[in-house]
């Protein structure tokens, strides 16, 4: 696994599939009415990815070193006790339905189809695509998509998959996952395996998931700390964005490493969580000038730290200690105007900017204008904002109103979802994340006397493409193909997968989810594949889900039975530059030179500047203020004998005389007054 | 007047509630819709005495003898003579100096914020005392002929800067030669900033700008206090500049960044205090930190003239911090005055949570409503740098018609000019770069006069609204109404008798100030003060003005405006979160190793996020101790070398400080 992506990175051919046209498909187009299928269509429609050798050249031989780890691990299906569960053949009763042709998979051979090895071939569904849906059969070799077309010739002793007319579409993508967040010494229940069975039940064959590095911490170090976890545990493929927790020069050079050498190009920042991961907007400027350069997608945590802190100790003061402190200290406001804080910044930076976690109208309807404006901005609803709201934070039940704290927190109104769906199929939302970042009802109850200790998280990577067709497809608010736009290609786009992931095309990764529109099914904890006590969506009614999930050209989902295996998900490094979120910003680039008026030198009187210091301040300067920069010549010696080991945290507060006492360094021996 | 009116009056003590509605009966129409209504004003015009609570038992008397004459002339002094009451007693004290002004003004249409009638006026100490026509005057009062003239309330200019220095420099025109220039233009009252320097004392700075503007000034004025930095320890002095001093507005900066910036917990903090003790938080709403990042961006680019002011101050940043203050505000349930809104979209997010009902009001400028940002790229500099102010103009033409609109429609309610003039010798200090400019234009003379052209002449306004903008909702919302900011019996006489139909253009080398460049040079502008009463005497007549240095009155102003603070009141009654009674949990509880956590608490009351960014590894030779207490840099890794924390104060003989 990880030769294989050390070949990647090695490889230095850039993607070109945005340079070129399609070439492959010299076949005359021959139109038989208007609306009848076209024959041959989807082949020139289809991108041939060996004419763009995405970096895949030479040796593809990354099952190897999963097999092995398959194999010491012994029968998929029993490994671990917790994993049991996922194994075992699940039958909801809301799952069947007798009366309808299901899915029918004709296996030549079980063990070969569960390696990839022997092609497998879909027969009769309707290819989805983001841009079109046709009925095609596709076939899969190796993990890729061969072919997809009417009439494949195929080697024989295949496996064949009968659709029966059923969508075909690509496996989602989930941007937002936190497997391995750690709060407080803890870590969220469902890690890397947990998390990534859930996204396979829930027809996710992709995660990018946040590696957290703490405050001080390498970015480097949590990146591979990260990787290697997934490496070991993943069932799917995954992708990392990497959190910044902190802006300083230092940063830089592990930026710079992560996006050359390592394959991310997507990074975090805040602007919540004061005191901790939170940055100052000139920061943020720095951070996204830099972001930019390196051609990285910059993600935002948007909402507006310092007056959280504020409204919390105000909440806390007012003895609201419970959950419902959450969403009445975050109120939506705060992330409206963080929203278009970040947007403003971005502007100016000219730098794509990716909002995570968009949990209410206000914030939604910010993005919107900014879009209509021309900003290159991307917005991600995620599944608790898709499908629940926030009146439950005031529920009696402590448990329950704790497992909805997220950040930010779920709007109470409870048209939010509603909302929110109307903008992700107009499209001025983009992409569904999940957050799911799974704490237990135990590690909840850090925070069961201050709500500010409540980790932060919900579940959602399975429910996730469930809630979308449910609620958007379902209510007739987008189509199919905009469906597979928001749960897949988008994603694959904003982040530089595409086409290899979030398309089915020729080439493509075999990662492809064969969808029931009718299965309707009922959220509970007790069938999920999370290792969760509860789910926030408990007892809701979700139309729509997948019959069956090809990972990597495996079968890793059927009909409620999970066959994951554990190790087999590989990292996928993503190029910089995405074209999608860089093409404008580089046009605007060129724009962007700024002429200068040339005139003559202004030669009138100039007003003299009397040099008298206006202000004497009576404690050491640097320290009473940032703002008050002390002209040199009146400097008193004895404060320059020494300077202060950076800035103070509370250097713009003057000393009010009295209060304080000044020690001078050295002590007072021998420097009798500075104050 | 009716005495059913009398009765409703005792228990409606407050001022906007009753505003046009006590009028007991239908209005009868003479002779068409547009013509005079007999005996409007008389219902229209403002009891004082109503408005204070404390002053109703002595209304009676006075009350009798109106109800007297119920045919429509207002009862002249023969009707047992107005008691004049003010709801602010310190008002009065002032009123002894000047006397001995009697003046009648004839003929006039009288323009208030509400109604126009035609009437005469009757002033006699300062006040004016009758209006009506056929009013009964002492003989031998000066006329001042008003005929086919209207007859407003005179001009209250709430955004001046004439002491503010700037870069160790004083404005060119201070206290007299802009409150010279401000009645020239038809203003009688101006509302200044006090820019203490950060961390000096509140009361100090406000005790001398009192004393210039009380030897300078030629007209009323007030004080508007700026913080500039904001801290704890600052409420004890604001506190008493609200109950003693007069002060209720309070103006704070979100720009100018290491030197008057507020972080946004500072902000918070602020409003919270400004709203307990009933004043207004003004801001200056410009994203400091964007703007320092641009300013050396294109300081780097070689771009040094005051076009890099524009470029570097983008609308965009000035709309941000607008809709920031105004969550901020939202949270801390404290009405908001955005100072110089100076570009459309600024506007229009002010328009927009006015909408959504926050309580906030947007101030346009002279400039802004009367020119446009293109000519920071003239190739003169000087012409270019008369034009630095911040939020710099925007360059899209089409703002000034944009603003008038939203002017006209009530979404900005304040007109002011931001006076700051610097002369071109001033300007030039940053002549080598733009961010050394001293910022600020002119516009105290021309304020009314641009609003009436680019509004009323062109048929967005009406006159009414035009005595709103220009003066009434300034005087609501800094408290001073009735006093002034409306033409009614025991109101201040400071009228002006405007002639719409005379066009002056405006020019340097006509205007009243010292300043050598006018930036709304050449504009022609219909609308010219034509007399000007302040305090009762006239001081600009015939062209000439006639003022007396050091005439002007502070005005102090009351906290808890009625008219911006009894929504506010109301929903801070509603606000009030409450928690959910639920039993204690009981089930498992992980357990927390107390690990290192690498973030140490900080001391949170104080905490601003950091005004400096730590650049580079640091030089630990060049460091003989370190602070105890946090540092804000705790938490960036130190790449070379393990940090060494000494105590302060070395560790020779001081032990314990921290």
């Amino acid at each position: 696994m990880s030769d294989c992506r050390r070949q990647w990175n090695r490889e230095d051919e850039l993607p070109v599939y945005l340079a070129g046209p399609i070439t492959t498909g010299p076949s005359q187009r021959k139109s038989f009415g208007m609306f009848s299928s076209v024959e041959g269509a989807f082949e020139s429609k289809t991108i041939d990815f060996d004419n763009y050798s995405v970096g895949r050249k030479g040796s593809r031989t990354p099952r190897s070193g999963s097999r092995e780890r398959l194999l010491d691990a012994g029968d998929p299906t029993s490994q671990t006790p917790s994993e049991a569960r996922g194994g075992s053949p699940v039958s909801s009763p809301g799952e069947r339905d007798d009366g309808r042709i299901g899915v029918e998979v004709k296996y030549s051979s079980w063990k070969e189809s569960q390696n990839g090895k022997v092609g497998l071939l879909i027969k009769g569904g309707r290819v989805v695509n983001d841009d079109q849906s046709l009925y095609a059969d596709v076939y899969i070799e190796d993990g890729l998509i061969k072919q997809v077309g009417e009439n494949l010739v195929v080697p024989g002793g295949v496996t064949v998959i009968e659709a029966n007319g059923r969508m075909v579409i690509p496996g989602g993508i989930d941007v937002n996952t936190c497997l391995m967040k750690p709060y407080l010494g803890t870590q969220p229940v469902d890690d890397f395996l947990q998390g990534t069975k859930a996204a396979l039940a829930g027809g996710t064959t992709m995660i990018i998931d946040h590696v957290s590095p703490q405050p001080g911490d390498s970015l480097l170090e949590a990146f591979e700390c990260w990787q290697e976890a997934a490496d070991r545990k993943a069932c799917c493929d995954y992708s990392l964005h990497v959190d910044i927790p902190q802006w300083h020069e230092g940063v830089k050079e592990e930026l710079e490493v992560l996006v050359q050498e390592k394959g991310i190009n997507s990074f975090q920042v805040f602007m919540a969580y004061k005191d901790v991961y939170q940055m100052t907007d000139t920061q943020l400027y720095e951070a996204f000038s830099f972001l930019k350069e390196l051609g990285a997608v910059v993600l935002v945590h948007a909402e507006n730290g310092d007056l959280i802190a504020q409204e919390q100790r105000k909440i806390l003061g007012m003895g609201i200690t419970g959950p419902e402190g959450h969403p009445l200290s975050r109120p939506e406001e705060l992330e409206a105007e963080a929203v278009f804080r970040a947007i403003t910044l971005g502007n100016r930076v000219n730098c794509p900017v990716y909002i995570t976690k968009v949990m209410s109208k206000s914030a939604a309807d910010t993005v919107t204008q900014a879009r209509r404006k021309g900003s290159v901005v991307f917005g991600e609803p995620i599944t608790a904002s898709l499908a629940a709201d926030g009146s439950h934070y005031w529920s009696k039940n402590w448990a329950k109103a704790a497992a909805y704290v997220t950040s930010p927190p779920l709007s109470p109104d409870p048209t939010t979802p509603d909302h929110l769906h109307t903008l992700l199929a107009c499209g001025d939302l983009q992409v569904v994340g999940s957050a799911h970042c799974a704490y237990s009802v135990s590690q909840k109850a850090i925070g069961k006397d201050d709500f500010t200790l409540i980790p932060e998280g919900t579940n959602g990577v399975e429910e996730r493409m469930g809630f979308v067709w449910d609620k958007a497809v379902a209510m007739g608010k987008m189509d199919e193909n905009q469906f597979v736009a928001v749960t897949s290609t988008n994603a694959a786009k904003i982040f530089n997968l595409y086409p290899r992931k979030g398309r089915i095309a020729v080439g493509s990764d075999a990662d492809i989810v064969i969808w029931d529109p009718d299965r309707i099914k009922t959220i509970t904890a007790k069938l999920q594949q999370s290792a969760l006590e509860y789910n926030i969506f408990e007892g809701l009614e979700c139309r729509g889900g997948p019959v069956l999930v090809l990972s990597q050209g495996r079968l890793v989902y059927e009909e409620g039975t999970l066959q994951a295996q554990q190790g087999t998900g590989r990292f996928i490094p993503r190029k910089p530059f995405p074209g999608y979120a860089y093409q404008r910003i580089k046009f605007r680039n060129q724009l962007k030179g700024r002429q200068s008026v040339t005139r003559g030198l202004y030669d009138g009187p100039v007003y003299d500047v009397p040099a008298t210091p206006k202000y004497i301040t009576p404690a050491p300067s640097a320290k009473t203020s940032p703002t008050s920069h002390q002209p040199p010549p009146i400097r008193n010696l004895h404060q320059s004998n020494f300077s202060l080991s950076g800035a103070q945290i509370d250097d713009n507060i003057p000393r009010r005389s009295g209060h304080r006492i000044v020690a001078p360094p050295g002590g007072r021996s021998n420097i009798t007054s500075l104050g | 007047m009716s005495d059913s009116r009398s009765c409703q009056e005792e228990d409606c003590a407050s001022l906007l509630s009753k505003l046009g509605s006590d009028s007991p009966r239908p209005r009868v129409k003479y002779g068409g819709m547009f013509c005079n209504v007999e005996g409007a004003f008389e219902n229209k015009t403002l009891n004082f005495e109503s408005f204070s609570p404390k002053v109703q038992r002595s209304a009676a008397r006075t009350r009798t003898c109106d109800s007297g004459d119920r045919a429509g002339l207002v009862c002249g002094p023969t009707g047992g003579g107005q008691t004049m009451v003010f709801p602010s007693g310190h008002a009065r004290e002032n009123y002894g100096k000047r006397e001995g002004d009697r003046l009648v003004i004839k003929g006039g249409k009288v323009v208030n914020d509400d109604q126009s009638f035609y009437a005469d006026i009757y002033i006699e100490d300062g006040t004016i005392k009758q209006i009506g026509e056929n009013l009964i005057v002492p003989s031998g009062v000066k006329t001042v002929d008003a005929y086919g003239h209207l007859v407003v309330p005179g001009g209250i200019d709430a955004n001046t800067n004439l002491h503010a220095p700037q870069k160790g420099m004083n404005p060119q025109d201070d206290f007299y030669q802009g409150t010279r220039a401000a009645v020239a233009g038809g203003t009688t009252m101006i509302i200044d900033h006090v820019v203490p320097e950060p961390g000096s004392s509140l009361l100090a700075a406000y005790e001398q700008w009192r004393d210039v503007a009380d030897q300078r000034a030629c007209c009323d004025y007030s004080l508007h206090m700026d913080i500039t930095r904001w801290h704890e320890g600052l409420y004890e002095e604001v506190e008493s500049l609200v109950k003693d001093k007069g002060v209720n507005s309070f103006l704070l900066f979100m720009a100018y960044k290491d030197k008057y910036q507020s972080s946004d917990s500072q902000l918070y903090e602020a409003f919270g205090v400004l709203r307990d003790l009933g004043a207004i938080a003004q801001v200056h709403a410009e994203n400091g930190d964007i703007i320092d990042e641009e300013q050396k961006k294109f300081l780097t680019l070689g771009i040094t003239g005051p076009e890099g002011h524009v470029l570097s101050h983008p609308e965009e940043v000035e709309t941000e911090a607008v809709y920031r203050a105004i969550t901020i505000a939202k949270q801390a349930n404290c009405p908001l005055y955005i100072t110089k809104v100076m570009s459309k979209s600024a506007a229009d997010v002010i328009a927009k949570s006015r909408k959504k009902g926050m309580v906030v009001y947007g101030e346009p400028i002279t400039a802004s409503l009367g020119t446009d940002g293109s000519h920071y790229w003239s190739k003169d500099w000087a012409k270019a740098a008369a034009f630095v102010m911040s939020p710099p103009l925007n360059p899209d033409p089409s703002t000034p018609q944009y603003l008038t609109s939203l002017l006209a429609c009530g979404d900005l309610q304040v007109t002011s000019s931001a006076q700051a003039s610097f002369s071109t010798a001033q300007k030039a200090v940053g002549k080598d770069d733009f961010t050394l400019i001293p910022e600020g234009s002119n516009g105290i003379e021309e304020r009314m006069a641009v609003v009436w052209d680019r509004a009323v002449s062109t048929g967005k306004m009406d006159e009414n609204e035009f005595v709103a903008v220009t003066s009434t909702n300034a005087a609501k919302l800094f408290n001073i109404y009735p006093r002034k900011g409306r033409i009614a019996v025991g109101s201040d006489a400071d009228i002006v008798i405007w002639n719409p139909k005379e066009t002056r253009t405006i020019s340097a080398q006509t205007h009243n100030l010292t300043v050598e460049v006018n930036i709304l040079e050449g504009l022609e502008c219909r609308g010219v003060a034509s007399v000007v009463i302040s305090a009762g005497r006239v001081v600009l007549e015939d062209g000439k003005l006639n003022v007396t240095e050091g005439s002007g009155r502070f005005v102090a102003r009351k906290a808890f405006p009625d008219a911006v603070y009894k929504r506010i009141r109301a929903r801070s009654k509603m606000a009030e979160a409450r928690g959910v009674p639920r039993g204690n949990y009981d089930g498992p509880v992980h357990d927390v190793i107390s690990m290192t956590t690498s973030v140490p608490p900080t001391p949170t009351t104080r905490g601003p996020p950091c005004p400096k960014t730590q650049t580079g590894p640091r030089n630990l030779h060049q460091s003989g101790f370190t602070l105890a207490g946090t540092q804000i840099d705790d938490h960036i890794p130190r790449r070379s070398a393990q940090r060494i924390v000494a105590p302060p104060g070395g560790r020779s003989n001081i032990t314990s400080l921290s």
